[in-house]
């Protein structure tokens, strides 16, 4: 187990290094510059050329590269340029909600994808499993901020039962030892913020769920339905088990394998699109942080988002494969 | 007395946009309790989907089963599907044919052993765990303890056929059906696992019915052989009877396809012409017609008569022309048993 958490983390190495480079051509190839971008459309050449060289932009590309992955192993990615704060501390403040977000999307896509795509398999080839199917093939193809707009369009301005942005009431003056405001207003024996957090928190989760949802739908049933052909369903029948005992443990246990996998990869469309999410709800996590970065071109910060995003896609997905380990001793590291 | 007793037995598969296949056309046999009975024919005969049929075990969907099968005085094929799950598993128990699928891989060996005990006998688990123990001690599997713990990818073909039996036995059923356990394994494994089942159905007193493709199986275990063809049961005999006088041409030429040892021409083997077709219907008359050497024309026109051949033990051949058989008296006609 040991040695397969220490390879998998050694891999990251080549990962991140070849992540890096692009990252670094790529947003320097951004028309327009931190420096334009800082004085407006209308600055004089001279201006830009002073910013640049104050920001260290007029030094040769291989130099800047070599100062930023210098900093960087030491988790300075340097300071934003929009607020003048390293960017390390502005996402740390930051990461809660965006983190608080993603997971309560994942429990909405979880908790209402499995059960779905399980009925629809058992009721392979009805009305139910048709609608099922295409109401998640809608899912993957709605855009998250089309969708996002829609909620709360409907639910916030139309109907006035859940807010229309933020993460919490503005006027709530609430401690926030953690940052996840849900679980703070726990902590602090404050349950009327936790719940005014949930609130702020459900449009945006349902929008951000909809394509983990409807995928994991997908994979599900498809999973769920070949299972059932399997002979050792069949040998669970055989054996006149109870109906309950032959999907618990042998039905569903084997037709989570491929849905554990796919939730896993779903980790990196979670965080993708929270930056879409973020923005449209004004929830103030990385993702609209990193959004307002780009417009700004904020290089400091878009490098830095971007990297520890690829971490924690890396670091989630390790932590899968050791949870399918232990669904499927098969394929158990030793 | 028997226990077993299957009237009739017509499987029908319903295709979209094709028309419905009699998979099994108008079976019946009995089996008696300790009776070991074998069920032989080649792949599409209907072997496998009559002795699922009896453990009700074939999708709901698109297949209609008509007939009678009689479990003591149960009538299994009205039995509400509650009191269906209680008879599996407890009165008729199934070996099945690949126990390299046939076994969950993500559950312990173990585990899928006492859930069948815990589900039938209604023991704790840790009472459950003592016979499991003991099971797969008796079915020969060596360190029993730590395979208990351990995973169907870790044990061999032999070894895992050895638990699918272990855990069909473990509730004492009165009848076992064996649906081709040995076609997966090794030739040497094979035959370990046949006398694994001889010596236990001779020790529990449990009925068998192995079905299988091979002779060989069927002359080595059973008392009684019924021989299917394109889903009908062409003959039945004694297994004795059966290998001395084949009287249907289709069990003739099965065991003359059997190659021998001591055959002195090194020639070609003996081969049954043609091929099982798709679907045959019997209504034209016999379905093996078309590739038998001896067909006249009393084959045609409609199912074969079902002719009682026995002079002792009982014994029947769905054919005009039995052969093999000695000539019947003068004045006295065979009996037709059913058209």
């Amino acid at each position: 187990m040991l040695r397969f958490v220490v390879r998998r983390l050694l891999q990251l190495i080549p990962i991140l290094l070849g992540l890096s480079i692009l990252l670094f051509a790529w947003v320097r190839a951004l028309p327009g510059g931190p420096a334009q971008a800082l004085l407006g459309e209308r600055a004089t050449p001279e201006a830009v050329a002073q910013i640049e060289a104050q920001l260290g932009l007029d030094r040769p590309l291989w130099e800047q590269y070599v100062q930023f992955l210098g900093r960087a192993v030491r988790l300075d990615f340097g300071a934003s340029l929009q607020t003048g704060q390293p960017v390390i501390e502005e996402m740390a403040r930051r990461f809660p909600a965006t983190i608080e977000l993603a997971v309560a999307a994942l429990l909405i896509a979880v908790a209402v994808g499995i059960p779905l795509g399980y009925l629809a398999a058992r009721r392979y080839g009805t009305w139910l499993d048709s609608a099922l199917v295409s109401a998640s093939l809608l899912g993957v193809t709605v855009p998250i901020f089309f969708l996002a707009y829609l909620l709360k369009l409907v639910f916030a301005v139309q109907l006035g039962w859940l807010p229309t942005a933020g993460r919490a009431d503005a006027r709530a003056r609430t401690e926030h030892p953690t940052g996840f405001y849900v679980l703070d207003g726990i902590l602090t024996g404050d349950l009327n913020a936790s719940w005014d957090a949930l609130t702020h928190l459900i449009l945006p989760a349902i929008a951000l769920a909809s394509i983990p949802l409807a995928v994991i739908v997908r994979m599900t049933r498809a999973s769920v339905l070949n299972v059932l052909h399997e002979d050792y369903v069949r040998t669970a029948e055989a054996k006149g088990l109870l109906p309950g005992t032959v999907v618990r443990r042998h039905v569903l246990r084997n037709s989570m394998l491929p849905v554990t996998t796919v939730i896993g990869l779903q980790m990196g469309v979670l965080l993708a699109g929270a930056v879409l999410t973020e923005t449209v709800f004004a929830f103030a996590g990385v993702g609209k942080f990193m959004a307002d970065g780009i417009v700004q071109r904020d290089f400091p910060t878009i490098q830095g988002f971007i990297l520890v995003i690829a971490v924690s896609y890396v670091l989630i997905n390790m932590i899968v494969d050791i949870i399918y380990g232990l669904l499927d001793p098969r394929v158990r590291v030793s | 007395m028997s226990f077993l007793r299957v009237r009739d037995l017509t499987v029908t598969f319903s295709r979209p946009g094709k028309p419905p296949v009699r998979a099994v056309d108008g079976v019946s046999f009995d089996v008696a309790s300790g009776q070991t009975v074998g069920i032989v024919g080649e792949s599409g005969s209907g072997k496998s989907v009559t002795s699922l049929a009896v453990m009700r075990l074939l999708p709901a969907r698109n297949v209609r089963v008509t007939g009678s099968i009689m479990l003591g005085d149960q009538e299994l094929l009205t039995l509400p599907a509650r009191q269906m799950r209680d008879v599996r598993g407890r009165d008729v128990a199934m070996i099945f044919q690949d126990p390299m699928t046939s076994l969950n891989p993500v559950v312990t060996v173990g585990r899928q052993l006492v859930e069948v005990i815990v589900r039938h006998d209604r023991k704790s688990t840790t009472a459950a765990r003592h016979d499991a123990i003991a099971l797969l001690d008796r079915v020969g599997i060596p360190d029993p303890v730590r395979r208990l713990r351990e995973y169907p990818h870790q044990l061999s073909g032999g070894m895992r056929q050895r638990v699918m039996i272990a855990m069909a036995i473990a509730c004492r059923p009165r009848l076992l059906i064996a649906d081709e356990p040995t076609t997966a394994l090794d030739v040497t494994i094979q035959a370990q696992i046949l006398d694994l089942l001889r010596d236990l159905v001779e020790e529990s007193g449990s009925a068998l019915v192995m079905i299988t493709h091979d002779l060989g199986v069927v002359a080595g275990l059973c008392e009684q052989v019924h021989v299917m063809y394109s889903g009908r049961i062409v003959e039945s005999a004694p297994a004795a009877g059966l290998f001395a006088r084949p009287a249907h041409p289709y069990t003739d030429g099965l065991l003359r396809s059997i190659p021998r040892i001591d055959d002195d021409h090194h020639g070609r083997l003996h081969t049954i012409r043609g091929s099982v077709r798709d679907v045959v219907a019997w209504e034209h008359g016999c379905a093996f017609q078309p590739r038998c050497d001896h067909a006249v024309d009393a084959c045609l026109g409609g199912p074969p008569p079902v002719l009682d051949l026995s002079d002792g033990p009982p014994r029947q051949v769905r054919c005009p022309r039995p052969m093999n058989q000695p000539a019947p008296a003068p004045g006295t006609d065979r009996r037709e048993v059913s058209a």
